[in-house]
C-alpha cells in the first residue's frame, strides 16, 4: 500500500519541483559551479576557449592588494559596526514599543518607514545631507550643535566617507531589527514573568533571566540575517562614495567585486574576490549554525 | 510603585520621541526638497517648508527623462516576478509538504543553499547565463533572476504554512477522486491566504526596488528600471535633487500602499516562518 501510493505521489511530485529546480539550477547551482571554474582562468569574456588557466593567481594578487585589503577592513568595520547597533537599538525600541502605551501602531509604522524605503533612494538621501558645502549635517553640527567650526567634506576623505555608509545602513536597519525583536518578545508566555514576581524576582532579575534566555533563537537569527547583510554591502557603499571615492580608499568587497568584473572586464579576479567572500560567509554560517543547534533557554 | 511606573512610562516616551526625530527628519528633508525650486535646494538654513514651493520637480520627472516608461518597466517587473515567485514557490512547497517522493530531505537542503549564497556573488556567472539564453538587455532577465532568487526562503515560508492545513480535509478530497492537483489548487491554497500574503509582499517589495542586478543586465535606457533610473538620474544632473527626490516619491508610491494595506501581515509574516524564539 504504501510503495503503491509512494508510485503514485513521484510524477505529480517531479511536476510540482521541476519548475522551481530548473530555475534553481539555471541561475544558481550552475552559476556557483561556472564561477568557481572562472577564478582560475585569466577569463576572456568574447571568447571562454581562449581563456588562460592561472590557477590560484587571481586569488593571490587579490590577498596581496592594498585595495582589497583595505576593501576587507572597511567591509568588516561597517559590519561591526552596523550589527552591533541595530541589534542594541532595535532591542531597545522593541522592549519599549512591547510595553502597554499609547501610539504604539504609530511608533511602529513610523520606526518600518525606513525599512520598505528603497536602498537606491535612502543612499541617494543620505549623499544629498552629508554634503560638503551645504548638506543638512553640516549644517547640524556647525549651526546648531556648535560641535564643528568648519564644514566636514564628508566624501572626499577615505574614512570620512564611510560615516553616512554606515549611518545609512542603521537608520534604515533598527526598523526591522526591533520588528523581529517584538516577535521573539511576545512569544514569550506571560504566565512566566507573573510566576516569577510572584516569587518575588523584580525587573531586572526578571529580564536577566527569563527575557534574555527566551529570546535566543531570535538573537541568533538576526545576527546571522544581518552578518550575512553587511558582508554583502554594496548599493550604500556603490552610491554613496560612487564605487571606492577618493582614490579606491572606500571599497566594499562587493563594489570591488563589481568593478573588476563589469568596468575592467577582469572575470577571473571577480570572482575570486566572491568566492573569497562565500568562503568567509560559508564558514561563519556553520559557526552560526552551531550556536543555534545549543539547547535553548539554559 | 505607582510613581517608579509613571517615570518608566516617561522615560520610554522621551527616548521613542527621541528615536522618531531620528527617523523622520531625513524622510522630512526629502520631502521637502522635492517641492523646492532649483534655486533653494542648497539654501540653509534649511525650511521647514520651502516657500516657495512648486510642483515642478515632480511635472519635469514625470514628463522627461523617461520616468514614466521606467515605471511601467518596473511595474512590469515586480507583477510578473511576484506572480511567478508565488506559483513557483507554493508548487515547490506543496511537493515538501504535502507529497512523498524519494530524496525529499537532501532535496529541501541543497534548495536552502539557495538563502545562504549571497546575491551579489552569482553575478559574474548569471551575467554569463543571462547572455547565453539571450536573457541580457531584457526584462524577462530581471523576472527570471528575482524568482530564482526569491524562491529558497519563500518555498521554506510557505511549506511551514502549508504543513498546517489540516490532513483529513485532503483526504476527504482524495476519497472524491482529486489528484494532488485539486487538492493543490481547490484546498491548499485557499487555505493559505495569510502566508501567501506575505510572499506577495516579500517578492514584490524585493523586484522592486532590486538595483544591483538590474545595473548589470539592462544596458539600454529603454529598459532600465527605477532604482536604475533615479541613480542614473542623479548622477548625471548632480545638483538636481528635488527632481532626484520627487521622482523617489513617486518610486516610493506603491511600496506605501502595500505596507499599509499589508500592514497587519508584515508582524504575522515573522511568525509563520518560525523565525522567533
Amino acid at each position: 500500500m504504501i510503495s503503491n501510493r509512494t508510485r503514485i505521489q513521484i510524477i505529480p511530485a517531479i511536476i510540482f519541483l521541476l519548475p522551481g529546480f530548473v530555475l534553481f539550477a539555471a541561475f544558481i547551482f550552475g552559476p556557483l559551479l561556472y564561477s568557481l571554474r572562472i577564478s582560475f582562468f585569466d577569463w576572456n569574456f568574447a571568447h571562454p576557449e581562449l581563456s588562460i588557466w592561472v590557477g590560484l593567481k587571481n586569488y593571490v594578487d587579490q590577498l596581496l592588494s592594498p585595495v582589497f585589503q583595505r576593501a576587507v577592513l572597511n567591509t568588516t568595520v561597517y559590519t561591526v559596526i552596523t550589527v552591533s547597533v541595530k541589534m542594541v537599538l532595535g532591542f531597545i525600541v522593541a522592549v519599549l514599543l512591547n510595553q502597554k502605551i499609547r501610539g504604539r501602531t504609530g511608533f511602529r509604522v513610523a520606526y518600518y518607514l525606513p525599512v520598505i524605503t528603497s536602498w537606491v533612494i535612502v543612499s541617494l538621501l543620505f549623499t544629498y545631507m552629508f554634503n560638503g558645502q551645504a548638506g543638512l549635517v553640516n549644517y547640524i553640527l556647525k549651526n546648531i550643535l556648535h560641535i564643528i567650526d568648519r564644514d566636514i567634506m564628508w566624501l572626499a576623505n577615505g574614512v570620512l566617507a564611510l560615516v553616512p555608509v554606515i549611518l545609512v545602513d542603521i537608520w534604515k536597519g533598527v526598523g526591522w531589527a526591533a520588528v523581529i525583536f517584538l516577535a521573539g518578545l511576545q512569544s514569550i508566555p506571560v504566565e512566566l514573568n507573573e510566576a516569577a514576581s510572584v516569587d518575588g524576582a523584580n525587573r531586572l532579575d526578571q529580564f536577566r533571566h527569563i527575557t534574555i534566555p527566551m529570546l535566543r533563537g531570535t538573537l541568533v537569527f538576526l545576527l546571522v540575517v544581518l552578518l550575512l547583510g553587511g558582508l554583502n554591502a554594496y548599493v550604500p557603499f556603490q552610491l554613496i562614495t560612487r564605487g571606492g571615492n577618493p582614490m579606491d580608499q572606500t571599497h566594499s568587497i562587493l563594489t570591488l567585486m563589481v568593478r573588476a568584473t563589469f568596468t575592467r572586464l577582469d572575470f577571473g579576479s571577480g570572482a575570486a574576490i566572491s568566492y573569497m567572500l562565500m568562503m568567509f560567509v560559508f564558514v561563519l554560517s556553520i559557526f552560526q549554525l552551531k550556536l543555534l543547534r545549543k539547547p535553548v533557554g539554559e | 510603585m505607582k510613581r517608579s511606573h509613571t517615570l518608566v512610562n516617561f522615560i520610554s516616551y522621551v527616548i521613542l520621541f527621541f528615536g522618531l526625530g531620528l527617523v523622520v527628519i531625513p524622510i522630512w528633508y526629502m520631502v521637502s526638497t522635492a517641492f523646492k525650486p532649483q534655486t533653494m535646494i542648497f539654501e540653509m538654513p534649511p525650511k521647514l517648508w520651502p516657500v516657495p514651493s512648486t510642483l515642478n520637480n515632480f511635472i519635469k520627472a514625470l514628463t522627461t527623462d523617461k520616468f514614466g516608461l521606467y515605471f511601467w518597466n518596473s511595474t512590469k517587473v515586480a507583477l510578473s516576478s511576484t506572480a511567478l515567485t508565488v506559483l513557483v514557490s507554493s508548487m515547490l512547497a506543496f511537493a515538501f509538504a504535502k507529497l512523498k517522493f524519494p530524496f525529499k530531505e537532501p532535496l529541501f537542503y541543497i534548495l536552502l543553499l539557495g538563502m545562504m549564497v549571497p546575491p551579489v556573488m552569482l553575478i559574474i556567472p548569471q551575467f554569463i547565463v543571462a547572455h547565453w539564453f539571450g536573457l541580457y538587455n531584457n526584462l524577462w532577465g530581471l523576472i527570471l533572476v528575482y524568482v530564482t532568487m526569491n524562491i529558497s526562503i519563500q518555498t521554506f515560508l510557505l511549506r511551514g504554512v502549508f504543513e498546517n492545513v489540516p490532513r483529513e480535509i485532503e483526504e476527504a478530497a482524495l476519497i472524491d477522486g482529486g489528484s494532488p492537483l485539486t487538492i493543490f489548487w481547490r484546498i491548499v491554497l485557499p487555505l493559505s491566504g495569510p502566508g501567501l500574503a506575505v510572499v506577495v509582499i516579500n517578492s514584490f517589495l524585493y523586484s522592486w526596488e532590486e538595483f544591483t542586478w538590474a545595473n548589470v543586465n539592462i544596458g539600454d535606457s529603454l529598459r532600465r528600471t527605477l532604482p536604475i533610473g533615479i541613480a542614473l538620474f542623479q548622477s548625471e544632473h548632480l545638483t538636481e535633487w528635488g527632481q532626484v527626490f520627487a521622482a523617489s516619491l513617486v518610486a516610493l508610491v506603491p511600496v506605501v500602499i502595500i505596507f499599509i494595506v499589508f500592514q497587519s501581515y508584515f508582524v504575522q509574516g515573522i511568525s509563520t516562518t518560525g523565525i522567533k524564539g
